[in-house]
């Protein structure tokens, strides 16, 4: 079994997954979104202190899959120090990537979040790695409604 | 607490399911280099070649528009459609095929039950009775009926082991009650429920009973006479049949009392601008160019079940189901969720920080096929407190040596986690 799912359960997924960052409520954030994947059940809280453009906090609570915690926890890694667009940015280069839509060749500048490229090979997952992403995007556009992917 | 006597269950001697599993082609292949283990007959069933065979035979040879032509092909096509009917009565051993309707499955006979015994028999103040292990097939169109009529929904609670609670289900019942709505058996849980007495008590104050019966009719033996139920819903696609067609089995009478649920055509008898004149049962609930192939398939699939005979399919079944539970209890991270004491071949389960979507996709890498989700069954879900279950449905075809692989993948999975 290991050998097949190796793309796509990597060791940095499982160890987010047992040990998320920024696994926490945050107080008096500057925006807070909840998102939804009604397909799987997965629930995520996402709590974002902006300073300015800038991401100076961010934070996520919530239940999931592997891929769907690992994913938040990673984001919340990257994303944090970044501008907003900058994150905006991340998010377009992450969603191609994990759909599939992008070479490669932009791995380098996904990083660690590269990990998760093996969703693409599984459609049906696509959706638990993206929608910490889509929470965000919708937080950064100040979208107050909860979330969901569908 | 009287509760009705279930039906005794055959010997399962002779059961050759090697013979079975070759009548199904889509089980001979390997998926991710592993042969395929097809676990999610709840969702829906493979078909045996019988009914592919059924189905591409009316393409090939007998197909038209049933009955409307004069010529030879309409005539063989509505007297397969006509004689599918029959077989589907024979199955649920209704008093006559005219209240036998066909539908597009479970979801369409239990909206229209809704919109037309709902619609034209309940008001403001009526109260429908559900339980709480429904599909969502058999909540939303009662509460879009409740929504409409301003009548009110009563769910029946369970118990932590998936029962019904009929103790509750007794005090529930009241002069408001217009009808009772349950499932013959949890999609979500396994639980088979006591429908014999829900009836009695039901049918003690008049009121009529539907039984969402997609999930027993593959398992059960059902005679909806004997039962005595108003109503009798289920889906073909789980029965080995093809999807998209399915059955409404409704009492004359109130079929007849009933206004149309669509209009078009084949549902009448007489059209002019000032007025319709509606077809005779079961016509008149069946507007329109109906799945003609699928419901002949459908028959075929019923023919199919008659050859091995739904009490010694039962009995195997039962049989997959205390294996899988006995070796599932003995994985400490495992819990099963819904452990009624009357169940259908259904385990339902979690493990322990490993979500169930993991567990299917990691399934998968080893050909096992389960379903991972809330069921279209979230209060169910909220219920025990899971976003969703993973679950292993077992079919006619399954084996035990198949138990054992789920089991193997679960250790496995389990251990990748660690
Ligand atoms: C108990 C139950 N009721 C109703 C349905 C709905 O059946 P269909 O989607 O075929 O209409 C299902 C299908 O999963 C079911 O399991």
């Amino acid at each position: 079994m290991l050998d097949h799912i190796r793309d796509l359960y990597q060791e940095v997924v499982f160890d987010h997954n047992r040990n998320p960052r920024n696994f926490r409520v945050m107080e008096a954030p500057s925006r807070k979104i909840d998102g939804f994947n009604p397909l799987c059940g997965d629930r995520i809280t996402l709590y974002l202190k902006l300073d300015g453009p800038v991401i100076a906090d961010v934070s996520f609570q919530g239940s999931g899959c592997a891929i769907s915690t690992a994913s938040a926890s990673l984001m919340t890694e990257i994303v944090r120090g970044k501008t907003e667009e900058e994150a905006h940015h991340l998010f377009e280069l992450f969603h191609r990537i994990t759909t599939g839509q992008d070479e490669v060749a932009n791995f380098e500048e996904l990083g660690k979040l590269a990990v998760l490229a093996g969703v693409r090979a599984y459609p049906a997952r696509v959706k638990c790695a993206t929608l910490a992403w889509h929470s965000l995007e919708a937080a950064l556009n100040n979208e107050g409604e909860a979330v969901s992917t569908e | 607490m009287s509760v009705s006597v279930f039906p005794k269950q055959a010997p399962t001697v002779g059961y050759d399911v090697e013979r079975y599993r070759a009548d199904f082609p889509i089980l001979q292949q390997a998926i991710n280099g592993h042969p395929l283990v097809y676990l999610d007959n709840a969702a829906s069933s493979q078909k045996p070649k019988a009914v592919i065979d059924a189905i591409s035979r009316v393409y090939l040879q007998d197909y038209a528009n049933v009955h409307r032509g004069v010529h030879t092909l309409s005539q063989r096509a509505t007297d397969q459609f006509e004689g599918a009917r029959e077989k589907a009565r024979r199955l649920l051993n209704a008093a006559k095929t005219e209240e036998i309707v066909f539908v597009r499955g479970a979801t369409e006979a239990i909206n229209l039950v809704a919109q037309s015994y709902g619609r034209s028999t309940l008001q403001a103040g009526d109260e429908i009775l559900i339980s709480a292990m429904e599909h969502h097939s058999n909540i939303v169109p009662w509460q879009m009926l409740c929504q409409q009529t301003g009548a009110v929904l009563k769910v029946i609670p369970i118990s932590h082991q998936g029962e019904l609670l009929l103790e509750r289900y007794a005090d529930l019942l009241s002069d408001r009650t217009k009808l009772v709505a349950v499932t013959h058996m949890s999609n979500a849980l396994g639980t088979i429920n006591p429908v014999e007495h829900i009836i009695r008590l039901a049918h003690e104050r008049g009121i009529p009973v539907l039984l969402d019966g997609a999930q027993a009719a593959p398992h059960l033996v059902v005679d909806v006479r004997a039962l005595d139920c108003d109503f009798y819903v289920l889906s073909g696609h789980k029965l080995y049949g093809p999807s998209g067609i399915g059955i409404l089995y409704g009492k004359e009478a109130l079929l007849k009392a009933m206004p149309p649920y669509q209009g078009g055509g084949d549902m009448i008898r007489m059209v002019s601008f000032e007025r319709t004149q509606y077809n005779t049962l079961p016509y008149k609930f069946e507007a329109g160019t109906p799945a003609i192939a699928d419901a002949i398939g459908l028959g075929a699939a019923i023919d199919y079940l008659g050859t091995i005979g739904l009490e010694a399919i039962a009995a195997h079944e039962n049989e997959l189901l205390a294996y899988a539970t006995q070796q599932a209890r003995t994985i400490p991270q495992l819990k099963i969720i819904g452990e009624a004491a009357h169940k259908g071949a259904i385990l339902s389960f979690t493990l322990d920080h490993i979500h169930p979507h993991d567990i299917g996709t990691l399934l998968d890498q080893v050909g096992i096929a389960v379903r991972a989700g809330h069921h279209c069954a979230m209060p169910v879900m909220d219920f025990y407190g899971v976003p969703a279950t993973a679950r292993a449905s077992f079919a006619l075809y399954n084996t035990l040596e198949e138990v054992d692989a789920l089991i193997n993948g679960i250790k496995q999975l389990i251990e990748v986690f660690g």
